[in-house]
């Protein structure tokens, strides 16, 4: 069953810095695991010492909780240091990578066997391989338990955060593994796979042309493209529903898993924002170390580095490790300044700064076309709740996202439930806290909310 | 203004925790915060950017929509004073010094006494003082007949904030309108300053009103010529050479509370606060609607003269404009979610005319219309979140 969704509220946040369509190779010396990058993990252990070698798809680390599911190295080279924080929490497993990559031989099908295999021997290659920490689950955004069987999988096949990659782009001539991505993830569910397709443009082939699954098209500005915003309208999570979520590169990660019978962590990353010089992107792997990528590429000195989109991503250092679900880092100015009210601060006009509202002096509606450059200030002051009925405008799920947020602060499990918990994860609700008058963390909220909930 | 940051920085340690002011903090950081944004960034994790708004700008948009209000006020309350002793063709700056020198001591003291209860609570609760006092001083002097006396206003400042807020936990928890809370103490403890024919017109001592002259509102008027069996729009007309005329009590040159007589400064004022998003359109509308709607079925029932009038003489009449536009739409007092705000709105239309005609002993219904919806906003809100779980429990069982 297709569906088309056209969705009305959101809004689009038009940064600066877009990416130019052209890749270059760009492999860093080290990679990174950072078990902070998986929800729901517990308790991280180690499974080699510094000194060890590796290949890609070598097992590192795996969660004492849920022991089947192996974490594994994205290239070949040695382990190269083990960083803890606090309390000896496992923070990073670094990996010095060889110049070329070798890996480690899983199993090998064609696209005709793949259908013919059973559950058990799909779901072992995939959590020994080192692919299955790309599915995740709804409710709760973690990742899946392999012994559960969820009732659908959605893939969105386009992103709408704030200068994301241009998935046809980047995935462009992967039909193939898709297709067999698609194949394997089928055996895994209850009912169909849905590949959702971007209904505001011309999609590439990889996506529309793909077999055994249910295409819908989605249209609309962010999020549209946030897959949990999809599923809420195509096939919704009710209390006691499971939901597979799979990002298009986890699709084909898996795809070449089973053709080729190797753990492939290369992807291509897009590195924009204002302060990058020349904004394009990069082919690496999972969890690159990002030095290379800024080296002599930034405008200025005074920055911040996200792994991940404006909305989402979080504050790296320079030369720290890109997330492993992120396909792009984002560079924007530090905004650590103190803005006198009459000349740049709350009674000033400004058209630079970019404002969902249209209250007195904000002027940025009047160019939509605008590229901004945003800086990484608060642009205010926490305060109490007051303002009501701007959440609703950028939240095109029926929810009520000040109800929701109001029973997560008062931890009223009940309401939290009845209001709809369990179809919303952080990203969702990232523009509410984008355009918040009182400058609350609503994504820490809801991730405490659903904390709650799984307890 | 590197200097006044230099200053500021330098005495921020001593009001910080170990610092010899440190109960003061929450003083300081209102006043620090509002002649510098502050420099604090996003955190590592969540939004790495956030929108231009905040909510000292949100506030100080509201104020700006109260403006014309005030100005036309200032400029209305020398106006009346004049007319009434007989010199209404004074020059527009005497009028108009003649209003700042009554309305300016109202909008200081509102200011000053609520600010000073805002100020210490926030000392002794700990928490940061909220700018929705902006508005609320402004609004509580706009409501005030422009002889009020100064302790009265002080005193309802006070016991506003306190009851009307505070007590429900600070800014984001009231339950009432803390400016309409403010006109009703005054209401109800001294009704003889806020009611009646005396108290619109400011008159010095030993003045007396020019021949044929009133100081009686409309609404006075026509409560009045209900009783009487006559017919209120052409008794009025006789009234004060024509002031009562359906264009002139929109433009708003007739005896009322300081901001509340001039529609047509209202819709001004509304037109900023829904341009804007800062005030709910859906809200302002429906208390208009409300208001014409149930102004037309008294118009059918038509069982006395008052019920008689024409229903659009309701809209410029008394503080229905003031309170639809500035009081119905705050967001913490009013229905939150977006259906709610319509049957909301609506319901205090109803409620005014209701109050206006079948209550003769309050002849101003939008006070306590707005203040019984305050009360009901909740219970509206509950159905139509109740709704929203139903379906999502709906989907479930399927």
């Amino acid at each position: 069953m297709t569906k088309n969704l056209k969705l009305k509220k959101g809004f689009t946040i038009n940064l600066a810095g877009k990416a130019e369509l052209k890749t270059t190779e760009k492999p860093s010396r080290t990679y990174a695991i950072k078990p902070t990058d998986f929800m729901g993990m517990v308790r991280p252990k180690p499974m080699l010492k510094e000194g060890d070698s590796v290949k890609a798809g070598t097992p590192i680390l795996y969660d004492k909780k849920s022991d089947s599911i192996m974490f594994t190295s994205p290239v070949s080279g040695e382990i190269a240091e083990i960083v803890r924080g606090e309390k000896r929490a496992l923070l990073e497993v670094r990996i010095l990578a060889d110049s070329n990559i070798e890996y480690e031989t899983f199993d090998k099908y064609t696209l005709s066997d793949l259908s013919s295999l059973s559950r058990e021997s799909i779901v072992e290659q995939m959590t020994k391989s080192g692919v299955w920490p790309n599915i995740i689950q709804r409710p709760f955004g973690v990742i899946a338990d392999p012994s559960e069987t969820p009732k659908s999988i959605f893939i969105s096949t386009f992103d709408t955060h704030p200068l994301a990659p241009d998935y046809d782009y980047i995935f462009k001539n992967e039909d193939k593994y898709f297709q067999a991505g698609v194949a394997v993830l089928k055996k895994l569910a209850k009912g169909a796979v849905n590949v959702n397709l971007n209904g505001n443009a011309e999609v590439s082939q990889v996506f529309s042309h793909v077999k055994n699954a249910n295409i819908n098209t989605v249209s609309g500005i962010h999020p549209a493209g946030c897959v949990g915003v999809q599923i809420h309208h195509i096939d919704p999570i009710g209390k006691g529903d499971l939901v597979w979520t799979v990002n298009p590169f986890g699709v084909i990660q898996i795809g070449k898993l089973f053709l080729e019978g190797i753990y492939d962590a290369s992807k291509t990353i897009a590195v924009v924002g204002s302060e990058v010089k020349n904004p394009q992107y990069y082919k690496t792997y999972i969890g690159a170390n990002v030095e290379p990528l800024l080296k002599n590429n930034l405008n200025s000195e005074h920055i911040r580095v996200i792994s991940g989109n404006v909305l989402t991503g979080k504050k790296i250092s320079k030369n720290s490790y890109l997330g492993y679900y992120d396909h792009q880092i984002t560079v924007i100015p530090e905004g650590d300044r103190p803005r006198f009210f009459l000349s740049d601060g709350w009674l000033a006009p400004t058209a630079s700064r970019l404002s969902f509202h249209k209250a007195l002096g904000l002027l940025s509606f009047l160019n939509p076309k605008k590229e901004f450059k945003l800086d990484s200030s608060m642009n205010g002051e926490e305060r109490a709740f007051v303002v009501t009925g701007a959440f609703e405008k950028v939240v095109p799920m029926d929810i009520l996202p000040t109800y929701l947020i109001k029973a997560i602060m008062a931890g009223d499990y009940d309401e939290m439930e009845a209001l709809g918990i369990y179809e919303v994860i952080e990203e969702y609700l990232a523009l509410c806290e984008f355009i918040d008058v009182s400058k609350h963390d609503i994504q820490s909220l809801v991730r405490e909310g659903i904390d709650l909930i799984r307890e | 203004m590197k200097f006044l940051e230099d200053i500021l920085h330098k005495q921020r340690p001593m009001f910080e925790k170990g610092g010899k002011l440190e109960k003061f903090y929450y003083l300081f950081e209102a006043g620090e915060t509002f002649l510098f944004t502050p420099p604090t960034v996003n955190k590592n994790t969540g939004v790495q950017v956030r929108d231009a708004i905040d909510l000292k700008r949100m506030m100080i948009t509201v104020v700006i929509a109260m403006v014309p209000c005030l100005l036309f006020g200032i400029w209305n309350a020398g106006h009346m004073h004049f007319l009434a002793i007989g010199q209404g063709e004074a020059s527009l700056v005497d009028k108009l010094l003649l209003g700042l020198q009554l309305v300016l001591p109202v909008v200081i003291v509102a200011y000053a006494a609520g600010g000073l209860v805002e100020a210490i609570f926030a000392i002794a609760r700990k928490h940061p003082i909220n700018e929705g006092f902006l508005v609320t001083g402004m609004l509580i002097p706009l409501v005030m007949p422009v002889t009020i006396p100064l302790w009265q206003v002080a005193l309802a400042s006070i016991f506003a904030v306190i009851i009307a807020k505070e007590v429900f936990g600070g800014t984001g928890m009231n339950i009432l309108n803390v400016a309409m809370t403010a006109r009703a103490f005054l209401y109800f403890a001294y009704p003889a300053e806020i009611s009646g024919d005396k108290v619109w017109i400011y008159m010095n001592e030993g003045e007396k009103l020019a021949d044929g002259f009133t100081g009686a509102t409309f609404l006075g008027i026509a409560a009045s010529a209900s009783t009487d069996g006559t017919n209120v729009v052409q008794t009025a007309s006789t009234w004060n050479g024509g002031m009562y005329d359906f264009m002139n009590m929109f433009i708003g040159a007739i005896p009322g509370s300081i901001g509340e007589t001039s529609t047509l400064m209202c819709i001004i004022g509304a037109a900023i606060l829904i341009f804007t998003g800062v005030g709910s359109w859906k809200i302002i509308a429906s208390v208009f609607g409300g208001a014409y709607l149930t102004a037309f079925l008294f118009n059918l029932i038509g069982l006395n003269e008052f019920m008689l009038m024409p229903a659009h003489y309701h809209l410029v009449i008394g503080g229905l404009a003031f309170g639809a536009v500035f009081m119905a739409t705050d967001p913490v007092s009013a229905a939150q979610t977006e259906r709610g705000k319509w049957i909301y709105g609506f319901l205090i239309g109803f409620f005014t005319i209701i109050i206006r005609i079948t209550n003769p002993a309050y002849p101003e219904g939008i006070m306590l219309a707005v203040l019984l919806m305050n009360v009901f906003a909740p219970l509206i809100d509950f159905t139509i979140v109740q709704g929203n779980k139903k379906r999502r429990l709906q989907r479930a069982t399927v």
